[in-house]
């Protein structure tokens, strides 16, 4: 199997609207989130990670008309743009595009303003961005809950094991909607303030927009250090469609698997980038996950204190923060951990961390439907 | 004999056709009948639908979910709890 | 390169189920109670069936029929597609949103479900994937299908294609596995998924 090196990326999301800003952010632990006691979305106060309407509009408007696109397609095309500046000798009529989204563009259902009926299909909000910048090959749609953002990541690795393409795009985004904060809310996984990952006092999830866009390819940047994917998984809890697995099953599977893939050892683990949602029940079987396979010392951290949970775009999110915690040799700190709150023990990072040699980092995900995904990545050519 | 009301009867069936209890019918649930896990087999999406039947048909707004755990305990003690708090 | 035949196949759609070329079952009747005689043809016990939405049931009895008799184990992958992802779930959810929005009409609102719904029934703990296309593509479940048997990341594949919008359903759903006998092609597959079953 061929490994999959992440190349350039970029983050749109209420940290900024390229990977720098957003890295920035997290450095200094400024989240994302806000309180919201008036909002577009409930009768109560939402603590949510909004992209901004105006400036993400005014921002757009450089590359197209805003009164075209919805909030969604403008950021994921926002997000496709900022790769493509950085590669533009990119040869489009041979470059894959996957695209990952749980709900797309669903708020259209309540109100369809001046946009088609097709809209609502995840199909063509894949056309939309293969049309905008004129790629050649089919998009690929991936919608498989909240870890489709890391599962169009393995499609990429697979698709181009196929033989299908040897780079691709790959996008995922997801936006807020009355449909999805009220469908949380109805759950009660909502909580009004900022959420507080694998603590005690943890009160459920924030939800949260954003896109995010990396350039794939099974081939290494020359003369540079490099991190690729080298290991994935995904395993089904075959438990219940909306709760976690009590005994961390599915995950646990899904991080044997994709160190069997990586051919290490959980030793060789240097740092996880959670799910960590912040509910009572994921943090708890995530945490059983982890320390079943043996990896509760390692330092782990959840950035959904950032950004809060953004769905089809998170598990992406966090494997391009991966990359670049590997390239810069750092930690961000996992925001308002309090005291821990999960039954097994782990390693939760607090503070910013600096000159930490990562040679593997674990990125794991999980979502309705009782999908676990775990990824592993890897750093190499670097000296020393 | 426990005493039946007309509460009672209601609430079966509104449980019967909200949280899609194909096959069953009033007289198939007992009033102290365990709602959860042995009893009728309820999981953890009835309760949060139970949750919204409550403020639907009765006006009561639970906002602690592990409070419904012991309302939902039985019908005997979900007609108890709506006649103390209901508001309409 | 894996060489991947079809073990078994089943399509339901005009109001019948055929498995392998052959029809097992029709009714003429709305979705609602098509699903509802597909279900008691099945001639099982699972109460859990009346509580999923209708992308779910679909895909339920389809994978029901397919693996019925089938050597299968936890690692047989779930690889599904269709276009209209899960919006009739959606809509019956957005109207819920307008008055009390319903936990149980909500947690159907996405495609995947139905992969939970079938790893429950045959406790399958394998990898799940949920494509969305513009239409019917063999290509992209057979491709990705040979990876995850060739990288050993499971040793059956259950492909469907599982499309339910404006109550019309059009399903198919095959098990896949490393051939001894001939391969299927994307032509063969694409065959089977056009034919009339007259």
């Amino acid at each position: 199997m061929k490994k999959l090196y992440l190349h350039d990326d970029c983050i749109i999301s209420p940290l900024g609207f390229t990977t720098s800003k957003n890295l920035e952010n997290l450095r200094s632990g400024t989240t994302g989130l806000q309180k919201l006691n008036k909002n577009d979305f409930l009768d109560t106060p939402i603590c949510a990670g909004i992209v901004n309407s105006e400036i993400l509009t005014e921002t757009f408007a450089e590359i197209g008309n805003p009164q075209d696109f919805t909030k969604l397609e403008q950021m994921m095309l926002l997000a496709v743009q900022g790769v493509l500046d950085k590669n533009p000798e990119l040869d489009l009529d041979k470059t894959g595009l996957i695209i990952s989204t749980t709900k797309g563009n669903v708020h259209l259902l309540d109100d369809l303003a001046d946009f088609k009926k097709e809209r609502l299909f995840l199909s063509n909000l894949g056309n939309i961005v293969k049309d905008f910048f004129g790629f050649k090959l089919k998009p690929i749609v991936v919608s498989n809950a909240c870890i489709s953002g890391g599962l169009a990541l393995a499609v990429a690795k697979k698709m181009i094991n196929a033989g299908k393409f040897s780079e691709a795009i790959v996008v995922g985004g997801d936006m807020l909607s009355k449909f999805v904060v009220s469908g949380f809310n109805s759950f009660q996984a909502l909580s009004e303030n900022d959420c507080k990952p694998f603590s005690k006092d943890r009160t459920g999830i924030n939800l949260g927009e954003a896109a995010a866009a990396i350039l794939v390819s099974d081939l290494p940047k020359k003369n540079s250090v490099n991190i690729s994917l080298v290991g994935d998984a995904s395993a089904n809890d075959a438990n219940h469609i909306s709760g976690p697995s009590r005994t961390g099953e599915g995950l646990y599977k899904s991080i044997q698997n994709s160190l069997k893939e990586a051919q290490i050892s959980s030793e060789a683990i240097k740092a996880i980038s959670t799910h960590g949602t912040a509910t009572l029940y994921n943090d708890e079987m995530e945490a059983i996950a982890i320390s079943r396979s043996e990896l509760g010392e390692i330092p782990l951290h959840s950035v959904k204190g950032y950004y809060g949970h953004t769905l089809g775009a998170s598990a992406l999110i966090e494997a391009i923060l991966c990359k670049h915690m590997m390239l810069n040799r750092e930690i961000y700190p996992s925001l308002n951990f309090t005291e821990n709150g999960v039954s097994a023990k782990i390693n939760v990072v607090t503070a910013y961390q600096k000159s930490i040699n990562l040679d593997y980092v674990l990125k794991t995900a999980s979502g309705f439907g009782g999908c676990n995904l775990a990824m592993i990545f890897k750093k190499e050519g670097e000296n020393g | 004999m426990p005493i039946m009301t007309d509460l009672h009867t209601e609430l079966k069936a509104s449980i019967i056709e909200q949280l899609n209890l194909e096959d069953m019918e009033v007289s198939d649930i007992e009033n102290d009948e365990p709602l959860f896990g042995d009893g009728l087999g309820l999981d953890s999406i009835d309760a949060l639908e139970l949750i919204v039947l409550l403020e639907k048909d009765y006006g009561i707004k639970l906002t602690d979910p592990k409070k419904g755990r012991e309302i939902f305990e039985s019908i005997n003690k979900m007609a108890d709890f709506i006649e103390a708090n209901r508001t309409k | 390169m894996a060489n991947l035949g079809v073990e078994h196949w089943v399509r339901i759609k005009n109001e019948r189920i055929i498995l392998d070329g052959e029809v097992i079952f029709s009714s003429e009747v709305d979705i609602a109670r098509f699903l509802k005689a597909s279900f008691k043809f099945l001639n099982i016990k699972y109460p859990k069936f009346h509580k999923m939405d209708r992308l779910s049931k679909l895909g339920f009895i389809a994978s029901e029929i397919v693996l019925k008799n089938n050597n299968i184990d936890e690692e047989t992958a779930l690889v599904f597609s269709n276009n209209s992802s899960s919006l009739d779930s959606d809509q019956n959810y957005q109207e819920s949103v307008k008055d009390f929005p319903s936990p149980s009409l909500f947690v159907y609102t996405l495609p995947n479900i139905v992969l939970g719904e079938i790893s429950i029934r045959h406790q399958l703990k394998s990898e799940n994937v949920f494509f969305i296309e513009d239409e019917f593509n063999a290509n992209l479940l057979i491709d990705y299908s040979k990876q995850l048997i060739e990288s050993k990341k499971a040793n059956k594949v259950l492909c469907a294609w599982l499309n339910l919008h404006n109550d019309e359903y059009d399903v198919f759903l095959w098990l896949s596995s490393e051939s001894h006998k001939k391969e299927a092609s994307e032509e063969q597959i694409r065959k089977i998924y056009d034919a009339d079953y007259d």
